[in-house]
């Protein structure tokens, strides 16, 4: 186990960190909040020559994808980070390098949606992009964003996976907010994600050329995407995985979910990201007051875990879905997820909204959820009005 | 200097692109295609954007394709090769490829995958100065998608989007200078040229593909079917676009201009037009002003090319 010791860094430096550990070859990129904190310091570690990689300042988000596929495709180490409306104006490329098995990481720093604009923490920007078929795993503090961003590339490269893994931890609360990370050393680092082997043929050889991405017709193209939903399926078993081996290196589990004092819980609470960390104070809190209550939190979102929603929440009395994005005319993604998990079991299924553009979700409010005294729409003002 | 001989000789014995794709007939796109793989003597991978090219080459389970081919987008084919240039370096430097210069990377993308959805991708990459061939197969039109109306379409062309009618003489706007705009980006290699002129684009080719940085070509390619001709008088109406200066054939070496070929005696834009559909209508007389039109835009671009190139005898290739 390593015995560095911890250092205060925000999320974003944290997982750029992670970036000069791993010593990504090629990183194309575009400036974004709050995501640019990432490629800030890591342009200024490569300045440095603490990492030796190529970093491809691009003119969009939808080129910093584009030429990831490109570089992931010839053969190099490749990794990217983005936000929100870059999310956004990359969700096109992000179907199709998940679809041409690019195996990639992207480290993603949520972000509301436009509009209006905003530059604070929700989920909508991961969520645009759930169906495309990339691995979405969710950090709950600078820590895991840690972690899981030095896990990633052997998920990614896994030959049964070959996916993009999106790393997403949650804009300025994680991002922005110094914490202590325990890091591990370069050379831990270098031996756990080892030597990137692709999978697939490389662009650049040229002795046995390969065509990527054809034209898929009605008669190939469904088969296309079992075969990519069947990868992604995979990576289920694929990052339980690393994430043993990880816990042997480091001491930190960092799986597909985490339970927390689901011990005879009648009442469980399930969220993505930072958020899971206020609500386990909240539930210590009622656990002190008597109450039968626990927290699942989610960390892969995408593999859903939905064989250990059912087994670590299916037979609670009352099941509380916080989402920090919503659809509107429709249930909230991970609430959608839930209930389909649970959809044998006989728990009551509540669903929140809550967070949206930044605003804080306090404690006070989470004891609300909890008591199921709390409107759907958590934390907003005042009724809808019209245009 | 590649001769037509060693332009169509296979390379480690196989053909770069096959027959047996599904092109339409006369169609330029595969003959620019084995000039330029034809001339490029290095291994070459092509990133191709999406379009006809894309469509009718690699229909899965088949590939027309004997070299390292991949398609992403419609927009982002210069992002793609960015990333395959970066990885390249990268490779070299630990020590996995030889050399930066093993492998060429060549671009292929239809005007709308240039002057239009794909020109802020290839704007980023021409800046940034990533060693690679952008070659634009230039017809005029969204083909693929059955003949709509781009930013390279020209004046008064009849397309399904610029549609003739009772109150329309066809498309309203002059085309825009995509070969303007890449030299505008001070790469070291930017040339005009026609997909029947082999020779012509042959030398370019090979002056792009020996350029330090980001080289752009290009590439007037007949389109029968959206241009409305037989498809064996390509070559008439390509040599039309050329004789009448509508389409001059130059390179522009660091900044330099210079007219690779100059028509001795130069056809009136009339020739140009004549011979295919999309233009009929102009040769009716009460269009005779809106070719009026064209021949002084015609004469204006080439006094313009002109004066770039130094306006005297040494600016031409003679």
């Amino acid at each position: 186990m390593s015995t560095v010791e911890s250092r205060l860094l925000t999320g974003g430096e944290a997982v750029a960190h992670a970036l000069c550990q791993i010593q990504p070859d090629v990183v194309p990129v575009y400036p974004i909040t709050p995501q640019t904190p990432i490629i800030q310091t890591f342009s200024s570690l490569v300045a440095d020559g603490a990492a030796h990689t190529e970093i491809v300042n691009v003119e969009s988000e939808h080129s910093a994808m584009s030429a990831a596929i490109g570089a992931a495709l010839a053969g190099a180490r490749t990794a990217t980070a983005t936000s929100s409306q870059g999310l956004a104006l990359m969700a096109e490329v992000v179907y199709i390098a998940a679809s041409m098995r690019a195996p990639l990481t992207m480290a993603v720093g949520n972000r509301a949606l436009s509009g209006p604009i905003n530059i604070h923490c929700d989920h909508s920007d991961s969520m645009l992009v759930r169906d495309s078929g990339v691995v979405q795993l969710f950090a709950e503090n600078a820590q895991e964003a840690y972690d899981l961003m030095v896990m990633a590339p052997r998920i990614a490269e896994h030959p049964a996976v070959s996916l993009p893994v999106l790393v997403c931890q949650d804009g300025f609360t994680i991002t922005h907010a110094a914490e202590p990370v325990c890091m591990l050393e370069d050379a831990e680092v270098r031996a756990f994600v080892g030597e990137y082997r692709p999978a697939l043929r490389s662009l650049l050889a040229t002795e046995s050329p390969a065509s990527h991405g054809p034209f898929a017709m009605p008669d190939y193209y469904f088969e296309f995407r079992r075969a990519q939903a069947a990868a992604l399926e995979a990576a289920a078993e694929v990052i339980a995985g690393v994430a043993d081996d990880f816990a042997s290196l480091a001491g930190r589990a960092n799986h597909g979910v985490e339970p927390y004092r689901l011990d005879g819980a009648e009442t469980v609470l399930i969220a993505l990201g930072s958020t899971a960390g206020t609500v386990k104070d909240v539930i210590d809190e009622l656990r002190e007051d008597g109450e039968r209550t626990g927290l699942l939190k989610i960390r892969s979102f995408r593999p859903f875990p939905a064989q250990a929603v059912r087994e670590l929440a299916g037979g609670a009395r009352h099941v509380v879905v916080l989402d920090r994005a919503d659809s509107p005319g429709g249930a909230p993604p991970l609430a959608a997820d839930v209930a389909f998990a649970l959809a044998d079991c006989d728990a009551t299924l509540r669903s929140h909204v809550y967070g949206l553009g930044g605003r804080d979700l306090h404690p006070e409010a989470i004891r609300q959820i909890f008591h199921g005294v709390a409107p759907r729409y958590v934390g907003v003002r005042g009724e809808p009005c019209p245009v | 200097m590649s001769r037509l001989k060693t332009l169509v000789e296979k390379r480690h014995g196989v053909d770069p692109l096959r027959g047996g794709h599904a092109l339409c007939q006369g169609c330029g796109i595969p003959m620019v295609v084995r000039v330029v793989l034809g001339t490029i003597t290095r291994p070459t991978v092509v990133v191709n954007a999406t379009g006809c090219l894309e469509v009718a080459t690699t229909r899965f389970p088949t590939t027309a394709w004997n070299v390292p081919w991949v398609h992403v987008a419609f927009e982002n084919a210069a992002a793609v090769a960015s990333g395959i240039e970066a990885a390249q370096r990268a490779l070299v430097r630990r020590e996995s490829l030889p050399s930066v210069d093993d492998v060429a990377i060549v671009v292929f993308a239809g005007d709308g995958g240039t002057y239009d959805i794909g020109m802020q991708a290839l704007s980023g990459a021409l800046e940034r100065g990533h060693r690679f061939l952008f070659v634009c197969y230039d017809n005029e039109a969204y083909m693929n998608t059955g003949v709509q109306r781009s930013g390279a379409t020209p004046f008064a062309a009849d397309t399904t989007t610029s549609p003739v009618g009772l109150e329309s003489f066809g498309k309203a706007q002059k085309r825009k200078d995509m070969t303007a705009i890449a030299v505008a980006h001070h790469v070291p290699y930017v040339a005009q040229a026609a997909s029947t002129y082999w020779h012509d684009l042959s030398l370019k080719v090979e002056r792009a593909a020996a350029a330090d940085g980001a080289a752009f070509v290009n590439v007037l390619t007949d389109c029968p079917l959206g241009w409305g001709h037989e498809p064996h008088l390509a070559p008439h109406v390509i040599a039309a676009a050329v004789e009448t200066r509508f389409w001059p054939l130059y390179d522009v070496v660091d900044g330099r201009y210079r007219l690779t070929y100059e028509p001795l005696h130069p056809l009136p834009v009339e020739r140009w037009l004549e011979g295919q559909k999309r233009f009929a209508h102009l040769l009716r007389p009460e269009n005779a002003r809106l070719v009026e039109v064209i021949q002084q835009n015609v004469d204006r671009d080439w006094a313009e090319l002109r004066r770039r190139c130094g306006d005297d005898e040494k600016g031409a290739l003679s």
